[in-house]
């Protein structure tokens, strides 16, 4: 079944998924959950598979939940990360290939500063690729995990009203959440001071206003982003105390999105800067099932990957 | 370099006379002798067939990079000239970013030098106007001028201090110099790495808005107003500086710009379906489909003077690193003309006698440099055009030692049979 849907043997961004194949890594997804519950969390799916981690760019994040997934399907894994390697800046993607290559991995999960260096190497490699965040541009996974987790608590995802806030220029979470969530029937709607919007921001294919309260307005699910304080020196905003007074989610605020409406965010939370801690810690929050679930959503792609690329019959659970 | 030759039977397209037609151009001691149809062939003059082809004053690129000295393993002078008569240039002028930077009479005349060992075409050296680039002092520009510098700029960077942009066009007209700018807002600019507007957006890529460009031209024209200074453009890329450029003109001011044939053909959605190569990634980048259809129009209605190449050559190894990594710049003098005739002359944007205004004529007198006409009297620098040749672009096949282009691949009728450099016919095999 997963050879008709699921042909690929790289995920680089959501801009290349179909509806049928993000709907795929989802049910997928679903069958990995349980993993997590068993005494001894570990399944025998990618035993023999080695995975390289290459993380160009920090992240604490992302890179422990791949670690977690690749482990529970028995693959042996390796990371790298700027701090302790010897691929550095300077180098050209042709060599970093052959290096990786020269290591036979089957699979290598990069994140990386620049847009598209995943895509780059994944036309050098001949290993599965997957892209845990490239820039600003894409990061597939979040937004798969992030499908996965209003799917779970909706039961759908199509037709919902879905208000994403914050640095929407910086931000490749909301890239590949507005082509996910947007492919899934979802009505999207972006929101951020407007020196935090992108030229032209329409151009993302969701709705955009300037203001938290329209954009949350009968809302089913609301995202709010990371502020990045670092950026604060590009004069984005002025101050932690104005971003909060403005874009800040209250629980106050809140009573205009629809009562059951959930609350997300990619992590990690700046509390009392884009989100209340009454918000955060509130019943409506979902932040810590997205980061359970992001381990499952990631065992699902690093699964089908896998096979698509040994051209074999996954293995079974 | 000097020489004599009898070009027969070709057509002359020569804006300087006013001239489309069958005729021949006879070339002596270095100089063009006469040019009229039927001309007698005399005594131990070479002649050159030019039946099917058209004839024009020599192809002026009066913007390229020829690496030289400094970083020979992109472009010697040898091989940067090569590749220019290859795509039918008797003359570049070449920037003065090498390493060291030409801040330095010496230079120039090292430059010269090499350019005459070679012997492909004329090299017209641009001096910087501060020393090591740096933006602090002028260099001397007098100096310059003598030893052969035809101009002067800190191109790659702008001249960014207004105080030293003032003094620099100040002094610049004491010798009569124009003074080429890279309009840049640093500020404006940061760390984008390619034209703000929706496909930055869709890939997250940090953008150079237009106003980076534009504040600069804005600043740059007061201060040209301010001095009565001689200002050129380098590398137009905005519909906004393009309206700037056409106000000052109106107003009197010595005003000029030049525009590449990347940013007349080339989009930033471009670079979008590219997925990001770096053999898009310039500076300026590549504008919005708008500020491309200005450009295009300001070529047909005479705002914009000068096409050039903006000839960049980059190792292969610097671009295959990734786009925001590498570094700007691709080459152009063999694609420029073949561009132009195919994409601008054939499709019927500007006239033939329009292109060689753009290529040659104009560029000669921006610069002050001979040629830029076929009338009796000029220097003996002719371009021979073959409008039928279909090409298809081939870095591996370019005479310039990098390959670093967009445009590969391109299938282009129009292409440089020839050239003729001083009277001396330019033979590339």
């Amino acid at each position: 079944m997963s050879e008709a849907v699921w042909q690929r043997g790289d995920l680089l961004g959501v801009a290349e998924l179909s509806q049928a194949e993000i709907l795929h890594v989802l049910d997928t997804a679903e069958s990995f959950v349980e993993v997590a519950a068993r005494p001894i969390k570990k399944v025998p799916t990618l035993r023999g598979k080695t995975v390289i981690n290459l993380f160009f760019e920090a992240s604490t994040r992302t890179s422990s939940s791949f670690e977690i997934a690749e482990k529970r399907l028995s693959a042996d894994n390796i990371n790298f990360s700027t701090s302790s390697s010897s691929l550095s800046k300077g180098e050209t993607l042709l060599d970093t290939a052959r290096n990786l290559e020269a290591m036979a991995p089957d699979l290598v999960v990069i994140r990386h500063a620049h847009p598209r260096v995943p895509h780059a190497l994944a036309e050098r490699l001949a290993s599965g690729v997957i892209n845990a965040g490239d820039g600003a541009h894409e990061h597939p996974t979040q937004a798969l995990l992030d499908a996965f987790t209003i799917r779970r608590r909706k039961g759908r995802v199509e037709g919902l009203k879905i208000a994403i806030v914050g640095d929407v220029a910086h931000s490749r979470v909301v890239r590949s959440n507005v082509l996910c969530l947007t492919r899934l029937g979802a009505d999207v709607t972006v929101a951020g001071p407007r020196t935090m919007m992108p030229e032209e921001p329409e151009s993302l294919g969701a709705r955009v206003v300037y203001s938290l309260e329209e954009a949350i307005e009968g809302a089913d699910v609301v995202m709010m982003l990371r502020v990045q304080l670092e950026r604060q020196a590009r004069a984005a905003f002025p101050s932690e105390r104005e971003y909060f007074e403005f874009f800040g989610l209250t629980a106050e605020r809140l009573r205009r999105a629809n009562d059951d409406a959930i609350i997300m965010h990619p992590g990690p939370i700046n509390r009392g800067i884009e989100i209340a801690s009454e918000v955060a810690d509130g019943p409506w929050s979902v932040i810590l099932e997205q980061v359970a679930n992001g381990v499952a959503v990631r065992m699902a792609v690093l699964y089908l990957l896998a096979g698509a690329k040994s051209g074999e019959d996954g293995p079974t659970l | 370099m000097s020489g004599s030759v009898l070009i027969r039977g070709g057509r002359v397209v020569d804006p300087t006379q006013e001239l489309d037609g069958p005729a021949d151009v006879l070339v002596q001691g270095g100089r063009v002798t006469a040019c009229g149809p039927g001309l007698p062939a005399a005594e131990n003059v070479r002649k050159v067939d030019a039946a099917g082809l058209v004839v024009v004053p020599g192809l002026i690129d009066m913007h390229v990079h020829l690496r030289e000295p400094g970083q020979e393993y992109k472009e010697t002078i040898d091989t940067g000239t090569r590749a220019a008569a290859a795509g039918g240039f008797t003359a570049v002028a070449c920037m003065p970013n090498t390493d060291p930077v030409n801040d330095d009479p010496s230079l120039t005349e090292f430059m010269l030098k090499q350019a005459e060992r070679a012997g492909w075409a004329r090299v017209y050296p641009i001096a910087a106007v501060s020393r090591r680039l740096e933006g602090r002092e002028l260099t001397e520009f007098g100096a310059q001028r003598r030893a052969g510098a035809v101009a002067v700029s800190d191109d790659g960077r702008p001249v960014w201090s207004a105080a030293l942009m003032r003094q620099a066009l100040r002094y610049a007209r004491h010798f009569d110099l124009p003074l080429i700018q890279h309009a840049e807002e640093l500020a404006l600019s940061g760390d984008g790495v390619m034209h703000e507007g929706r496909f930055s957006t869709r890939l997250g890529v940090e953008g150079i808005p237009g106003a980076a460009d534009d504040v600069m031209v804005s600043r740059d024209l007061l201060l040209t107003a301010d001095t009565g200074g001689r200002y050129h453009l380098a590398h137009l890329s905005t519909a906004r500086s393009l309206d700037l450029i056409r106000a000052a003109r109106a107003d009197g001011h010595r005003v000029t710009c030049e525009v590449s044939a990347h940013h007349l053909l080339l989009t930033d959605e471009d670079v979008f379906d590219s997925g990001l190569d770096p053999n898009f990634k310039m500076h300026p980048p590549l504008r919005s489909a708008a500020d491309r259809d200005a450009l295009v129009l300001g070529l047909a209605d005479g705002s914009i003077d000068a096409i050039a190449s903006d000839h960049a050559p980059h190792h292969p190894d610097e671009k295959e690193l990734d786009f925001v990594a590498s570094p700007n710049g691709i080459v152009g003098l063999e694609t420029t003309l073949s561009l132009c005739l195919d994409r601008l002359v054939a499709k019927g944007v500007i006239d033939l006698a329009r292109l060689v205004d753009l290529l040659s004529t104009a560029p000669a007198r921006i610069l002050g440099v001979p040629g830029g006409s076929l009338a009796p009297g000029s220097a003996g620098d002719v371009t021979l055009i073959d409008l039928e040749r279909e090409v298809e672009v081939d870095p591996a096949a370019f005479r310039s030692r990098s390959r670093n282009t967009p445009f590969a691949g391109w299938k282009l009728r129009g292409a440089a049979a020839g050239t003729v450099v001083g009277g001396r016919l330019i033979e590339l095999s």
